[in-house]
This record gives structure tokens, C-alpha cells and sequence, in this order.
């Protein structure tokens, strides 16, 4: 049974009711929220932090948190662009997907080991793996800005459609990497709803030492939630540098703390067992909307980053509290029945 | 009758030995003979140990501040955001009130106007990352992710992102002073820090308190501690110590700006993770915490003596030990379990 109060204990309504009020208040200020180019745009820079919101949406279900799925997407892209263009490969784009995703997989493998079968913090984990995985991109391979192989800027030429804006004259493609996203949302949907593994990610950030007790392998679960994220990240890199058509080595760097804010802004419980990919979604969407309108809003852009610490502080605080109040709830309710 | 919850009984316990210590002093010890052995006319000679003195104060203060947080068994990953605000606070109150041409003598009073006025903004970051933490049970990586960003985004917006130089040159002559033309007054800051912190959390109550807190929260909540209290203490306490490491990183660049140190707070946390503070709360001392500075400092000392070395593989060398520290520490707990079990069943 949904009652009105179930829904309004959760975040998703507020998001949204957030994401309407700000366009509708973009949209008085500067008429030009609703207007097909801006919509598309939107959509376009939603893509790569959607899919490291799915990524980092997972890990945080299941208790832990990763900061170095950027890091992975960075070198993985990087050594793909480079081992193509030194091998002058022409073929088909679905090679340096397989190779970044390969590369992505050994990383967050690395990951894993390290979390589920040493047990050690997730936090300190990946951000020593994250530094070493820039420090090898920057120092190993001495990466900066470099051409992408002609497959893959082919592949960021593949437009789906161009929407003009009539007034402006402005006009914005929609690059076919949306499927991309959208295949990553159905398969996670599908996984996490339906399959053992997926209810084992919920079962771990819930409670781990039940979870184990309830026959869950907790070791194997969270090895492949790193290998998956690591995979995901390797895809991930790969769309990044055929939608801006270079290979720069920083280009997601520092992106991790937004992609954080945003999923945890969706409703996903920091401390693990509760997070859904609708609230992921609405909650990037709130942060595209936030970073590409902040001037459109009267808020200068040396201001920006203040501004994203205070939604970083706001969102959590308010799931924080959300969580508090309904644990406050089902204690008074245990009082209650006994 | 002991009183539970004297720092004596805790000692007598065996609490606060580290057991840490021998193995951080191996490593000291084979790091420095590595380093002479590599680079002889370079390494640790007179000019060399100066230069080292010069560098680490500013983010051994750092690594202390999270140290103690962490022995909370929470973390500040928000220290370098609170040393670069208070600094910049103290940068303009210095370029906007000190009169042109002012003598040595009227520019005292400022200097210290802007030490307080730095060190009260230290103090107030500290307090909004323990209100939220203890008041609003934000969990401790994400409230100091989110005041991190929002004081180092506070630090561009009121300074437009520009560095503030031009500070009265009195301020930066004191700042590098030195003692016998060798001993900077930044290392004396550092160990008037160490010490007293040191000593803080083995003798006072307040350390102790931190201790129990970091082991079991709700042991020392029904032990009749106040959890929340402690917190907003120790962040404050690690908001201190850091607009005290951005005053002196304000005095060797002679400079503040908003995004100064930004690998500071990686380190931090590894040389914390190094000295072994338990990342879980709880155990670790500032002996072991002092040594690891010591440790990366040789290292990174010795490395910069290398030409041939990119200056990225610091990072993969930061990441790199962090992680095995970490592995190396699980194992030997992992052997002192299983030998805890084996004497129990015998």
C-alpha cells in the first residue's frame, strides 16, 4: 500500500518539485528554459555524470563509498586513445568500448580485493587507488590532450537529431550516447530489482554482518559491485572523449565530488541500504541544472563552488535527518506494540 | 577504587601503547640510510635538514588535525579548505587595514589582530563540520567533502580566485624566522603542536574521552559521555590546527589563495593511516603520527633529488604506500587474532 505519507517520507517528490521550481524560475528570468536547444543541451551534459551516478549509486547502497571511479575512467579512456592511435586502428567504435571496459574491470578489481576480501575502509581504499591511477596516467604514460582515433570521433558524429532554437538561431545535437545511458539504467534496473546479486547490494549496505548470516556472499558481491563499477567507468570514458572529440587526461578529474553530491541528494541513504535509479537521475538532473544555470540565476560563477559544498551540505543533512526521524518512528512504534 | 574513565586506567590498560612504534622506526631508519646511500652529497646534510624543517610544519599540523578526528573515528577531509579560508581572512584584514608605509611597530598590533582573527576562523569551520556531524548526524566523509568544497568555494568567491600577495613584509620576516640561523620558527610551531597534542590525548580527559568515543560510540554514550560534545571539540580543535598550517603557508609563500595545497589532503590522510591511526576510530598516537610525517618527508626530500622523476610519481608513490600499509596492518591483525584465538583454546 502507498499512502500519502510513505511518498512524502521519500526525496524523489522533493527533487522534482526542486527541478520545477528551477525552471520554471530560469525560465521567467530568462525565457529560455523551455526552448527545444536548451533541453537538448541539458540532456547532453547529463549523459557522463548519469552514468557515474549509476556507478556511484550502487556503491553507496551497498555501504561503501568510491572516489576514484573518475580516476578509472581517466587512465582507461587514456591508454585505449593511446594504444589505438599508436596501432592506427580504423574499425569499428565497440574495440575501445571492450579495451576502456577491460582496463576499467582490472581497476575496480583492484578495488575489490581490496574492500571485500581484505575488508579494508572504502574510503581511504579509493582514494589511494584513485592517486595512484592519476599518478600512473600523469607520470607513466605522461599523458596530456591528444586526438582520438578516427573510430571514435566518427562515433561522436553520430547525431540522433539537431534541435534549433527558433529565436536565437542556436542549435544542439543529441548525440546517440544517450543509448548508452539509457542500456546502463535498463541493465542496473533489471539487476538490482530482479536478480539475487542485486538484492544482495541492498542486503549488504542494510546490515552486512545479517546479510553474511542470511547466506549472502558478502566477499564475492562486492568484488563484482567494483569490477562492475570499474566497467562501467571504462564505458563511461570512452563516451566523455567522443562527445568533446579529444582525449584530455583531466577532463573528469574532480568530477567525483558533484556525482556524490547528486546521489545522495536523490535519496540514497549515505550510510548504505537505500537508493533508487529514478532518485539518481533526478538528482543529477537537479546538479546539470544547478552547474548550467547558476548565472542564469544571479549567482556569479567564482560562486559556484561555495554554492555546490552548501547542496552537498543540505542534501545529506536533510536525508540525514530524514533517516533519523523515521528510525525515531519505528522505535516509538516498538514501544507501542510491547 | 579506580575511577573508569581516568586516563590513568585506560594507560594501565595498555590502551594507548602503540604497538606501531618499532615498525615506524625501522621504517624511518631504512628510508633515511636508503636516501644517504642514493644521493650522499645531497641528502641530509645542513642545508637539506633546513629545507626539510621548512616544509613539513604546514602539513604535519594538517595531518595531526585529521589524526585526532580520525582517532574519533570520523575523518576532516575539509582541512586544507579551513587552512586556505583562514589564511585569506587574515590576508585581507592585513592588505585592507595596514596603512601604507607603517613602521615595524604599528604593524605588530594588525599582525596579531589577524593571527586571532585567523585562528577564530579555524575555529568556527571546525565548529560547522562537528555541528553538522554531531547535531544533524551528517556521516563525517560527507559533511567535510561538502565543507571543503563550501570554504574553499567561500575562499574563490571572496577573493574572485586571485592569490593575495602584497602582505606587510613584517609578517612573512617573522614567519621565517630562524632559530641559531637553523631551526625555523614554523618547525618550533610544529612541535609546541606535537607535544602539546601528545600530550593531550595520553594524559587529559578530553583524550581519553576521544579514545572510548572512537572505539564503541555507543559504549561511551551509555557510559554517560556526551558523544556530541566531543565531536564538536575535536573538529574544532582540527579547524585550530588548521588556520594555524595556513598562517605558516601564508608566510613561506608569503601569499594566501584559495586552492594552495590541494594534495595536502590525501597525504594527510596517509601519513595518519601510516602512523597507525585506526581509519575505524579509536587507536593511534601522535608519536606514531609524528614519525610517518618524518618518513614521507625523507622520502619526498629524497625523491626530489632525482631528476629523472616525474613529480606524478609522488602520487602513485602516496597511493601506492597508503595501500600497502593498509593490506600490511590488516595482515599482522589478522595474525594477532588468530593467535588470541589459538591461546584462548589452549
Amino acid at each position: 500500500m502507498i499512502s500519502v505519507g510513505r511518498i512524502a517520507r521519500r526525496s524523489e517528490p522533493y527533487v522534482l518539485a526542486a527541478i520545477v521550481a528551477l525552471s520554471v524560475l530560469i525560465q521567467v528570468q530568462s525565457g529560455q528554459f523551455f526552448s527545444g536547444n536548451n533541453l537538448v543541451d541539458l540532456t547532453r551534459s547529463l549523459i557522463v555524470p548519469a552514468l557515474f551516478s549509476i556507478a556511484c549509486m550502487m556503491v553507496i547502497v551497498s555501504g561503501g563509498i568510491d572516489v576514484s571511479f573518475t580516476a578509472i575512467a581517466s587512465l582507461a579512456m587514456y591508454v585505449t586513445d593511446r594504444l589505438l592511435l599508436a596501432s592506427n586502428y580504423s574499425g569499428n567504435v565497440m574495440l575501445a568500448y571492450a579495451i576502456s571496459a577491460g582496463l576499467g574491470l582490472l581497476m575496480g578489481a583492484l578495488n575489490g580485493f581490496l574492500i571485500g576480501f581484505l575488508k579494508l575502509p572504502t574510503l581511504v581504499v579509493t582514494l589511494g587507488t584513485s592517486s595512484l591511477f592519476t599518478g600512473l596516467m600523469f607520470g607513466a604514460f605522461s599523458a596530456s590532450a591528444s586526438d582520438v582515433p578516427p573510430s571514435i570521433a566518427m562515433h561522436g558524429k553520430q547525431i540522433l537529431f539537431t534541435a534549433t532554437n527558433a529565436q536565437t538561431g542556436l542549435t544542439s545535437n543529441m548525440p546517440s550516447q544517450i543509448f548508452i545511458l539509457i542500456g546502463a539504467l535498463i541493465l542496473v534496473f533489471f539487476l538490482l530489482r530482479y536478480t539475487m546479486l542485486g538484492r544482495g547490494i541492498y542486503a549488504i549496505g542494510g546490515d552486512e554482518t545479517a546479510a553474511e548470516r542470511a547466506g549472502f556472499n558478502v566477499r564475492g558481491i562486492k568484488m563484482f559491485l567494483y569490477c562492475f563499477v570499474g566497467v562501467l567507468a571504462g564505458i563511461t570514458g570512452i563516451v566523455r572523449i567522443s562527445m568533446i572529440a579529444y582525449a584530455d587526461p583531466s577532463t573528469m578529474l574532480g568530477m567525483e565530488l558533484t556525482v556524490i553530491a547528486a546521489v545522495v541528494l536523490g535519496g540514497t541513504r549515505v550510510t548504505g541500504g537505500l537508493g533508487t535509479l529514478t532518485g539518481t537521475i533526478l538528482g543529477v538532473a537537479l546538479m546539470t541544472i544547478l552547474s548550467n544555470s547558476l548565472i542564469l540565476i544571479g549567482i556569479p560563477t567564482y560562486w559556484s563552488r561555495a554554492f555546490t559544498g552548501l547542496v552537498i551540505i543540505l542534501g545529506t543533512g536533510i536525508t540525514a535527518h530524514q533517516i533519523r526521524s523515521t528510525r525515531r518512528r519505528h522505535a516509538r512504534a516498538q514501544k507501542a506494540t510491547v | 577504587m579506580t575511577n573508569p574513565r581516568s586516563a590513568a586506567t585506560i594507560r594501565a590498560a595498555g590502551h594507548t601503547r602503540d604497538p606501531n612504534i618499532p615498525r615506524l622506526l625501522v621504517m624511518l631508519v631504512f628510508v633515511f640510510a636508503l636516501m644517504t646511500l642514493l644521493r650522499p652529497n645531497q641528502f641530509a646534510t645542513m642545508a637539506d635538514f633546513n629545507s626539510m624543517m621548512r616544509q613539513f610544519p604546514e602539513y604535519g599540523i594538517m595531518a595531526i588535525g585529521i589524526s585526532l578526528t580520525m582517532i574519533t573515528g570520523g575523518i576532516d577531509l575539509g582541512v586544507v579548505g579551513t587552512a586556505n579560508l583562514s589564511a585569506i581572512v587574515a590576508a585581507k584584514f592585513l592588505i585592507g587595514s595596514v596603512p601604507q608605509g607603517a613602521l615595524p611597530a604599528q604593524v605588530v598590533p594588525y599582525l596579531i589582530i589577524a593571527v586571532l582573527l585567523s585562528l577564530s576562523v579555524g575555529l568556527a569551520c571546525g565548529a560547522i563540520a562537528g555541528t553538522l556531524i554531531s547535531r544533524f548526524s551528517i556521516p563525517a566523509i560527507l559533511a567535510t567533502l561538502g565543507t571543503q568544497q563550501l570554504f574553499t568555494g567561500i575562499a574563490i568567491g571572496i577573493t574572485n580566485g586571485r592569490p593575495q600577495s602584497r602582505l606587510p613584509l613584517l609578517y612573512s620576516r617573522i614567519g621565517n624566522l630562524e632559530l641559531f640561523k637553523f631551526v625555523p620558527i614554523s618547525f618550533i610551531i610544529f612541535s609546541v603542536v606535537a607535544v602539546g597534542v601528545g600530550l593531550m590525548l595520553s594524559r587529559a580527559r578530553f583524550g581519553t574521552h576521544m579514545y572510548m568515543m572512537g572505539t564503541n560510540a555507543r559504549a561511551a554514550r551509555y557510559a554517560g559521555l556526551g558523544n556530541n560534545s566531543i565531536i564538536l571539540r575535536t573538529y574544532m580543535l582540527s579547524g585550530l590546527l588548521s588556520s594555524v598550517a595556513g598562517l605558516i603557508m601564508m608566510a613561506r609563500a608569503n601569499s594566501a589563495k584559495a586552492d594552495y595545497g590541494a594534495p595536502y589532503t590525501l597525504q594527510c590522510v596517509l601519513i595518519a593511516v601510516l602512523g597507525g591511526i585506526d581509519p575505524n576510530g579509536g587507536f593511534g598516537t601522535i608519536t606514531g603520527v609524528t614519525i610517518a610525517i618524518l618518513i614521507l618527508q625523507f622520502l619526498s626530500s629524497g625523491l626530489n633529488m632525482f631528476n629523472n622523476i616525474s613529480n606524478f610519481y609522488r602520487d602513485v608513490i602516496w597511493g601506492g604506500v597508503l595501500i600497502l600499509v593498509l593490506v600490511f596492518n590488516k595482515l599482522l591483525s589478522w595474525r594477532a587474532e588468530r593467535r588470541a584465538v589459538r591461546k584462548s583454546v589452549a
